[in-house]
């Protein structure tokens, strides 16, 4: 494929790297929307489970609803967490590649093993909580006729695993297994989001990624991300489906008893566990650039000129103002509201998506020679395979894939009822 | 199995065996540490020989005296000897059988490369023969004048 | 230990057939070519480039595309030249337009002119993959596709890289690239396949005034390791603790 101005053959990266000043010829922005998206994903699926698993470890009975919510939508993020990769590769057939010679030295081949083992765990954590409910659809699908019916209670059959028990024995080792997953998916969710920091802070090459502190940084904020979406998305299905009682009983439905939309008491729990990470994650971040500032190495006068000058309004307007500074004031302001509380999440998950939008892109933004720039033009409108799959258009399918494939999920596996 | 609890692992087993047996049909059988170090040497050994059996393009001066030998000479006996036959005919690859006819680049551009002006002291630029591209025959090719294999003027 | 007549006979046969073996190779093997296919053990590959001698004509960064099919109208290559200007107020002015693959014929540089008046120092810099003993690209590659050969050089399995960049963005060098058609990482071979047939690399013979040389550490009779050992020379970036392998003559200060 030919530029048809300059007559070049288009090599990876050229169509969204403008570079400035002395860059060395092979640079481009290799990494780009995807690798922003693909730690963005897999923190969701960290923060969701570490939500879900605060329910089941540590006993906050008033999170009930909101663990069995997060632990599903856990499910459904865990393929998405995939996706970004599978754009981004310029060989996606050979992905696979990594399970069958893991080369472990490298921070990606752990990718294989943590990730597998992780959706083992949540996997199983869902099954162990469901099997009862397979069990009792089984015997009420069993008179009904039509072949979907048939299917459904087919798939549930196998969803049993053969296990048709539900005496009270065998109920009671449902739950304890489902603590006991939940306790170690716990560092598990850890591993698979500080690994990812890990990818990114041991690349010695690289002078803004280049720390010892990018794993827990990474953790710190990706637990952020994932309470705050699970938050988010609860809030908004359960004001949904007060929307549609209210309508229902306007209408004259006489089913309809309660009339209840996400519960503030909850929110109000929920959302100081996602201050003090956010506090964890803006510490780490501060001391980091702190440091950088002060020690003055090498490559500070390039990063000091990209972060206060090119990547300014990014870094401390959008990521740290908006992102972080603001939606902690909301937060901490009295009389918490559905509609203040909304702002302030999506807020966070803004902040987050720019603080890996920030490492990522940003530590590309400066050439190896410390004597140049390159600048990333995220491509809009697709004109090729690649500017679709490295551009907005295929940030927004992985974006949306999680709720459409919970959508889906939720039809088997409910998890937006209130507990009695 | 009295114990249910045990199901989700047979699955996760289940699904070990199953990758390993893909593995054990996809993945090369001569791949793993071929070397001291897991770190740098675990690869697929048949690569290096793929390396090894990657054509050869240019030939060299020897090979090009084998029909041409007295441009060679002629070439031998100036200051252009230091200069590769291949730098500005293309490599030989298989000539004469495929390519036919080299692609030889005769323009001004080519001799420049060298022969324009640039005064840099602290290489051996500023030693070149040179002229300033501007102002010597800027509309002219240099081998309208100069013969390439030996460019001294006088010799001509 | 007692040996039957059997043992005997059978054993001399197959020490005869090993022993004829070698000899009958080395008659049609030239001697370069055998010392470079049996020097896995004894050969540690190494390059030498002297900056004073570099004139910035690019035949090199010509020759290695053509040499290695990476297209000569794409923006990577294996190899590449960089201009340094330094001026009287201090500032280094640093291009390399197009890797320096058609030299360089015009003194502007980011398209400022600049007075020949005003430069201290100025010099060509020829740049490849340093063959590193610790490579960091090999350490991170998360499937085995790029490795070290026995004999030092750092290459690409081309069937295996599923082209996710980590090795790319590993270099501290920035010698490494996708190829454009290949859709995979790929980086200077030191023209693994002209070495191991007692050839020299492409970049090597192109050049016409000696700038670029290619060795072996492990043979002391080499004049590049006599060079590397015996005279003053410097290496880039060693703060990354790769321990590259090209080593350059005349290096300064002001070389990014």
């Amino acid at each position: 494929m030919t530029d048809p101005i300059t007559n070049e053959i288009v090599v990876h990266g050229m169509d969204w790297t403008v570079k400035s000043l002395f860059v060395y010829p092979n640079e481009f922005i290799y990494w780009s929307i995807q690798i922003v998206m693909y730690p963005y994903m897999t923190g969701l699926v960290a923060g969701a489970f570490v939500l879900s698993s605060l329910y089941h470890v540590f006993g906050q009975k008033d999170l009930k609803d909101m663990a069995r919510f997060s632990l599903v939508f856990s499910l459904a993020l865990l393929p998405v967490a995939m996706m970004p990769l599978m754009m981004h590769l310029q060989q996606p057939f050979r992905g696979i590649n990594v399970m069958f010679t893991p080369h472990f030295t490298s921070a990606i081949a752990a990718f294989g093993i943590v990730f597998s083992t992780y959706a083992v765990i949540v996997m199983s954590e869902i099954w162990f909580m469901y099997r009862t409910y397979f069990v009792d659809q089984t015997i009420a699908l069993q008179g009904k006729t039509g072949i979907g019916n048939s299917m459904k209670r087919t798939l549930y059959i196998i969803l049993t695993l053969g296990a048709f028990e539900t005496d009270e024995q065998a109920v009671a080792k449902d739950k304890k297994a489902v603590k006991l997953l939940a306790a170690i998916g716990i560092p598990v969710a850890g591993f698979l989001h500080g690994y990812a920091g890990f990818i990114f802070g041991s690349v010695k090459a690289n002078a803004l990624w280049m720390s010892p502190l990018m794993p827990v940084i990474f953790i710190m904020s990706a637990v952020v991300s994932g309470i705050a979406l699970c938050m988010l998305t609860y809030i908004i299905i359960m004001e949904w489906k007060k929307f549609q009682a209210v309508l229902a009983k306007g209408r004259g439905d006489k089913s309809v008893e309660v009339i209840r939309g996400a519960e503030i008491d909850v929110m109000n729990k929920t959302s100081k566990y996602l201050m003090m990470f956010l506090v964890a994650a803006i510490t780490l971040e501060t001391l980091d650039l702190i440091f950088r500032g002060y020690t003055a190495m090498k490559s500070w006068d390039i990063l000091r000129s990209v972060m206060f000058h090119e990547d300014f309004t990014k870094i401390f307007i959008l990521q740290y103002g908006l992102g972080n500074a603001v939606p902690f004031a909301l937060l901490l302001m009295p009389r918490m509201t559905i509609k203040r509380l909304v702002v302030a999440l999506i807020l966070v998950l803004f902040g987050v998506f720019m603080m890996r939008w920030n490492v990522v892109i940003g530590g590309q933004a400066f050439s190896l020679s410390f004597e140049g720039f390159m600048h990333y033009h995220l491509p809009i409108i697709p004109h090729n395979l690649e500017t679709y799959r490295e551009g907005l258009m295929g940030a927004l399918t992985v974006a949306a894939t999680p709720f459409i494939l919970f959508w889906i999920l939720n039809k088997f596996i409910p998890s937006l009822n209130h507990s009695k | 199995m009295k114990n249910h609890v045990w199901r989700p692992l047979l699955v996760a087993l289940a699904g070990v065996a199953l990758l390993l047996t893909a593995r054990a049909i996809i993945v090369p059988d001569d791949f793993g540490v071929n070397g001291e170090s897991f770190t740098y040497n675990f690869y697929r050994a048949g690569s290096v020989d793929d390396w090894k059996g990657f054509k050869v393009k240019y030939r060299g001066k020897e090979y090009c005296r084998e029909c041409h030998e007295e441009k060679v000479e002629e070439n031998l006996a100036s200051p252009h000897s230091v200069i590769q036959c291949e730098n500005c005919h293309g490599p030989a690859v298989d000539h004469p059988e495929n390519p036919e006819l080299l692609p030889t680049e005769s323009t001004r551009l080519l001799c420049l490369r060298c022969h324009a002006t640039l005064p840099y002291p602290q290489s051996n630029r500023a030693e070149m023969p040179s002229v300033s591209p501007e102002e010597h025959n800027p509309d002219e090719n240099c081998v309208e004048c100069h013969n390439p294999h030996n460019p001294d003027l006088e010799a001509m | 230990m007692s040996c039957t007549r059997r043992d005997l006979i059978k054993n001399a046969c197959k020490g005869a057939a090993v022993a004829s073996l070698p000899l009958s190779a080395l008659k049609m093997l030239s001697p370069a070519e055998v010392k470079a296919s049996v020097g896995d053990d004894k050969t540690r590959w190494v390059f030498l480039v002297d900056i004073q001698k570099c004139v910035g004509c690019g035949f090199c960064v010509k020759a290695c595309k053509n040499e290695n099919e990476i297209p000569l109208n794409a923006p990577v290559t294996r190899t590449w030249v960089e201009r340094y200007v330094v001026t009287k107020d201090g500032k280094s002015h640093i291009d390399t337009p197009k890797g320096g693959r058609d030299g360089y014929t015009d003194g502007k540089i980011h398209g400022e002119e600049i007075n020949p008046d005003e430069i201290t120092k100025a010099f060509f810099v020829p740049k490849l993959c340093n063959q590193c003993e610790k490579p960091a690209c090999v350490q991170v590659c998360p499937v085995g596709a790029t490795y070290q050969t026995r004999d030092g050089v750092v290459l690409v399995d081309q069937s295996w890289c599923i082209g996710c960049g980590y090795c790319i963005m590993a270099c501290p060098y920035g010698v490494r690239f996708f190829h454009p058609e290949h859709h995979v990482a790929d980086k200077c071979t030191f023209c693994y396949h002209r070495i191991t047939k007692g050839m020299k690399t492409a970049c090597v013979d192109a050049c016409p005034f000696g700038a670029r040389q290619v060795g072996n550490l492990k043979d002391h009779d080499d004049p590049v390791t006599q060079t590397i050992m015996n005279q003053r020379v410097g290496i880039l970036k060693d703060e990354y603790g790769t321990k590259p392998q090209v080593y350059y003559i005349g290096l300064d200060e002001r070389v990014r």
